[in-house]
């Protein structure tokens, strides 16, 4: 079954094509490819959000891409949510839309649900069952994976998530946009006894997280440094690696709780923050010890993208699932409320 | 109208009281550097309308919608915006910034001045500053209604006689 994947929950633009057995033949994000030629000019960065005056032209440059038509479609799939309502009404009435024309069944499906099986698009696929870390600027999770639709949230984060949390250190070091690769970096330089940041949450049992005491303990320290007016290069360096070291020390120790827990041995970890070349040394260490291994998906594949949503929705199409009301476009859906693929019963 | 707020008890306490005053309806816009506590703030209006669990930030989903049962069979309406990463204020119509502000609900804004020229002037505007201990809020209205919570709140405030 050829599928066609449509993301449009907040930012990205996502386009894929996924074949259940050739496997990905192509996949578009929008930020990847000059549409210029498109539009007839610079899109203007106040439209980065505006999946309208985009989703037609990737859709029609994954086709191109992958040289099918659209007869070689046999459905469609497109995040239904969770994501903001606006943007997520773009996909659902394009995806429902291209389905009424070309008369083929139409899927809405889990945004997080795609990033949980986004490894499942490497040749060096986990098997299920396994752990997730979640971890970006929108998302701080951890879930338990047994199967499609088999999700077990074991910890989230309460307030921040960890990839917001660096890119707020980093605005408050001045550092540029975006703030993980840039801590990471001054970190380098960094003193790690000159201070040492509180581990939120680690003193108590449970699976979630809190990093926004992390960021005003942050902005104290460098408000007291600069008060005592001994701030320099070194200082900041010293700071953002106290930072960098409580946010990794933190995501390791929920790791390790969290395979303890479950007894499980694989661990998948993705979102920007997963590029983190600390974070991978530490949970490397860690899964060793106790003879685990650790699954990243590729970097494009960590960040919101088509493929992982054709590949979810070709897996549900395939057992038979479809959208037989209206489009949907759902801005609050709890992971754990999916269960495994069902026919739609008609 | 100034108010201290020692600890991280007594912002969540405050926001809870001004969860009151607001009573589900209005504008609200909340300012303060990173980390000034404006999310705790938030944290503790939506107490007052029964919300217990997380309050996430919004700083990248934009805004993170709230529905809460009332206690006379209706729903509190109450939509906690971050405008920070808003690249162009015209960006609030593409996440239905119209709906989300409607006068049926209470709508708590950090970083307004990325939608600046699209939002309205607020009821209500909560300047957070960190102090060398604890926090200062400082209260400004800009509506009549705004100048009638403030009236509420300094009752709410003032020494039991």
């Amino acid at each position: 079954m050829r599928v066609l994947g449509i993301e449009t929950s907040c930012d990205e633009t996502g386009v894929a094509l996924y074949d259940t057995d050739e496997g990905l033949l192509a996949d578009a994000l929008y930020s990847q490819i000059a549409m210029h030629a498109e539009f007839g000019g610079v899109v203007p960065e106040l439209a980065s959000r505006d999946h309208t005056r985009k989703l037609l032209p990737l859709i029609q440059q994954v086709m191109d891409d992958a040289n099918v038509t659209a007869s070689d479609i046999d459905a469609i799939t497109y995040t239904a949510g969770p994501g903001l309502v606006g943007a997520l009404m773009v996909g659902a009435s394009t995806a429902h839309g291209l389905a009424r024309a070309w008369r083929v069944p139409v899927l809405g499906v889990h945004h997080m649900e795609g990033h949980l099986l986004a490894p499942m698009l490497e040749d060096d696929a986990p098997e299920f069952p396994f752990v997730a870390l979640l971890v970006s600027g929108g998302h701080t999770q951890l879930v338990a994976v047994r199967g499609l639709g088999e999700y077990e949230l074991l910890g989230e984060s309460v307030d921040d998530a960890a990839g917001e949390a660096f890119d707020k250190a980093a605005k408050m070091l001045e550092l540029p946009y975006p703030g993980g690769p840039q801590i990471a970096k001054l970190a380098e330089e960094g003193d790690p006894k000159r201070y040492r940041f509180p581990r939120p949450m680690t003193d108590r049992p449970g699976l979630d997280f809190s990093f926004s005491g992390l960021k005003t303990h942050t902005m104290v320290t460098l408000k007291k440094a600069k008060a005592s007016g001994e701030m320099d290069e070194q200082h900041r360096a010293d700071i953002a690696r106290a930072f960098e070291e409580a946010v990794v020390d933190t995501l390791v120790i929920k790791c390790r709780r969290a395979l303890d827990k479950t007894g499980l041995k694989r661990l998948v970890v993705a979102g920007g923050v997963s590029a983190n070349t600390r974070l991978r040394e530490r949970l490397s260490l860690e899964l060793t010890k106790r003879n685990a291994r650790a699954y990243y998906p590729r970097g494009c594949f960590c960040t919101d993208n088509g493929a992982m949503i054709a590949y979810v929705g070709a897996q549900r199409l395939n057992a038979g699932e479809q959208d037989t009301g209206p489009m949907r476009a759902v801005p609050r859906w709890p992971l754990d409320s999916l269960v495994p693929p069902k026919s739609s019963g008609i | 109208m100034r108010i201290f707020l020692s600890d991280e008890n007594a912002q969540v306490a405050f926001g809870s009281q001004l969860g009151d005053v607001f009573a589900g309806h209005g504008l609200v816009f909340m300012e303060g550097e990173l980390g000034a506590g404006k999310t705790t703030l938030t944290r503790g209006v939506l107490r007052a309308y029964g919300h217990q669990g997380a309050v996430k930030s919004p700083t990248y989903t934009l805004v993170e919608p709230y529905v809460l049962p009332r206690t006379d069979g209706g729903e509190w309406h109450v939509n906690h915006f971050d405008l920070y990463r808003l690249a162009d204020p015209e960006e609030l119509e593409f996440i239905g910034g119209r709906d989300l502000l409607a006068d049926d609900s209470l709508a708590l804004i950090e970083w307004p001045s990325c939608g600046r020229g699209f939002l309205p002037a607020p009821d209500l505007r909560v300047m957070l500053s960190v102090l060398d201990e604890g926090r200062e809020a400082e209260l400004t209205a800009h509506t009549p209604r705004g100048e009638r919570w403030l009236v509420t709140l300094a009752e709410y405030l003032a020494p039991q006689a």
